[in-house]
């Protein structure tokens, strides 16, 4: 409840605010997001299977958004960067699928 | 607060998997919050009571409704985490090592025993079964805060210890209350050691939570009010850069040649209007000379009286031998002739001359445009026009002015046969 209320929080900081990016970090704020959104999914379903470990997910959480940032930090230094980044989203798309989808069995048994 | 949150979820899921739960304890529904991970683990289970039951074979029948009855006090105990189950469960915890599920091994267990045991088991195991679902809870409860499972296997060991030197006596039940009440008593101190890690670990997950949301919210923004080049690679901006460019330069080459044709036009139109002044003048000049245009300048103005018009004819050739441009003569009847190439004079029927079919009365006025001076001496010159005029009884005056109007014009004659040579 209280992680629900903090994510409402920091959506309502972050439009109350309105804070520009800073311009170096544009490339990697969009994948760590996802890698993010990665990781709180993942956390869910957890939860859901009963699993949940609060240290797990924090260094899940920071570990996602960290390797995500590297990764298109260095496609960017390598030359790919917009590749690496497509293909960092990919994965990370098919694992939050794959959350979805156990979090959908468990709320919906279907 | 933690404890709420994992205990919800484990309700649904308690009810949620009944083909899994069932196929491999097909005796005991009880046990259907069992996890998949669970039923792997059984058949380590299943050996252990076996092992048991060897040590003290005799002992069974006594212990299964002990055991019941303490899990039923025990049901009463909330807190009671990781007491619920009798001491051949915390037995097969030990040994199975699975710290937060002691529960599901129990229906196994039991299961062993009442194959294994004597008639009388039957109504225990519906007896167990209501003590098995308030033991839920309890193991819900004491799942949550991870930090319990150390203090769970100690008391799981000590009860164990307990329990294998009690499974022989029947009064294993009253040996076994105070060691779970101590248990219990004990229980909320880890509970509250895990509050304290679940603030800070919780703060964390919110803060990562609230970060999360942030940058989110952020970069939709971000991504939502500027579509320009602020969030583009610099690759793609390279190349945007160098479209730019080569558009710019064939634009640029574009903007020359238009300018080029634009020269040759404007250049094209001054040639034409230059042309078109020149035709104007020229035309202009051939208008005076061939009389259809009226024209000015100096000259003189020449009266003649009591003449013939062969006089009229050699005073005009005079004239255009000194240089007269345009003549014209009038007649004291108000008549005007423009004297041209083609003109001629004749002398008409009753007097007067006939000039270009024109009937003119003396006296003759001849208007010239051109050097007055110069006419004037040729016309002046000895047995000139003056001369033979005055010899043959007329008269001559000449009058020279800075403007003569010459104002009779003919009517441009289209020519019939003569064309350009060039």
């Amino acid at each position: 409840m209280i992680a629900v209320l903090a994510l409402v929080a920091g959506i309502v900081l972050g439009i109350v605010f309105h804070p520009t990016v800073p311009a170096p970090l544009l490339p990697y704020l969009p994948i760590a997001v996802v890698a993010a959104l990665d990781a709180v999914f993942g956390g869910v379903r957890a939860k859901l299977d009963g699993i949940f470990d609060d240290k797990q997910f924090v260094v899940s959480f920071i570990s996602n958004v960290l390797v995500a940032a590297l990764i298109v930090y260095l496609g960017d230094q390598l030359g790919v960067g917009g590749q690496l980044s497509t293909g960092v989203v990919v994965v990370l798309g098919v694992r939050i699928f794959g959350n979805v989808a156990a979090i959908r069995r468990h709320l919906f048994r279907a | 607060m933690n404890n709420d949150d994992e205990q919800n979820p484990d309700f649904p899921t308690a009810g949620r998997r009944p083909p899994h739960a069932e196929k491999p304890e097909e005796s005991t529904p009880g046990a259907a919050d069992n996890r998949t991970s669970d039923a792997a683990e059984k058949p380590r289970v299943q050996s252990m009571p076996r092992t048991d039951e060897a040590t003290a074979p005799s002992a069974r029948p006594p212990a299964p409704p002990a055991d019941d009855e303490a899990t039923a006090r025990l049901s009463g105990l909330s807190p009671g985490t990781g007491a619920g189950p009798g001491p051949d469960d915390e037995v097969t915890a030990r040994l199975s090592g699975l710290s937060g599920a002691p529960s599901p091994e129990r229906p196994v267990g039991e299961v062993t025993t009442r194959l294994d045991g004597p008639v009388g088991e039957g109504p225990t195991a519906p007896l167990a079964r209501p003590a098995r679902d308030p033991d839920g809870p309890t193991r819900r409860i004491s799942v949550s805060p991870d930090p319990v499972t150390p203090e769970k296997k100690d008391a799981a060991s000590t009860a164990a210890e307990a329990g294998s030197a009690s499974t022989t006596d029947a009064g294993t039940g009253a040996e076994d209350v105070p060691e779970e009440e101590a248990q219990a008593e004990a229980a909320p101190q880890p509970a509250e050691s895990a509050k304290r890690r679940f603030s800070s670990a919780g703060a964390l997950i919110c803060f990562l939570l609230a970060l999360f949301g942030f940058t989110l919210v952020v970069q939709l923004r971000s991504n939502d009010g500027d579509q320009g080049l602020a969030t583009m690679r610099q690759e793609d901006l390279v190349r945007i850069l160098s479209d730019l460019d080569s558009s710019d330069s064939r634009l640029q080459s574009q903007i020359s040649a238009l300018e080029a044709s634009q020269r040759q036009l404007s250049s094209g139109v001054a040639g034409r209007q230059a042309a078109l002044a020149e035709a104007e003048k020229r035309a202009d000049e051939l208008g005076l000379l061939a009389g259809t245009l009226p024209g000015r300048g100096p000259g003189l103005v020449i009266t003649v009286d009591r003449v013939k018009a062969s006089a009229i004819l050699n005073a005009v050739q005079e004239l255009r031998g000194a240089g007269g441009e345009v003549l014209q003569l009038g007649g004291s009847n108000g008549q005007a002739v423009r004297v041209v190439a083609s003109s001629y004079f004749v002398d008409a029927e009753g007097g007067g001359i006939l000039a270009d079919g024109v009937k003119l009365s003396a006296p003759y006025v001849l208007s010239v445009i051109g050097s007055p001076q110069t006419m004037q001496t040729a016309l002046q010159i000895p047995g000139g026009v003056v001369a033979s005029v005055n010899s043959g009884g007329g008269s001559v005056t000449m009058e020279q002015r800075a403007t003569v109007e010459v104002t009779a014009v003919r009517k441009a004659t289209t020519l019939q046969y003569a064309r350009p040579a060039s």
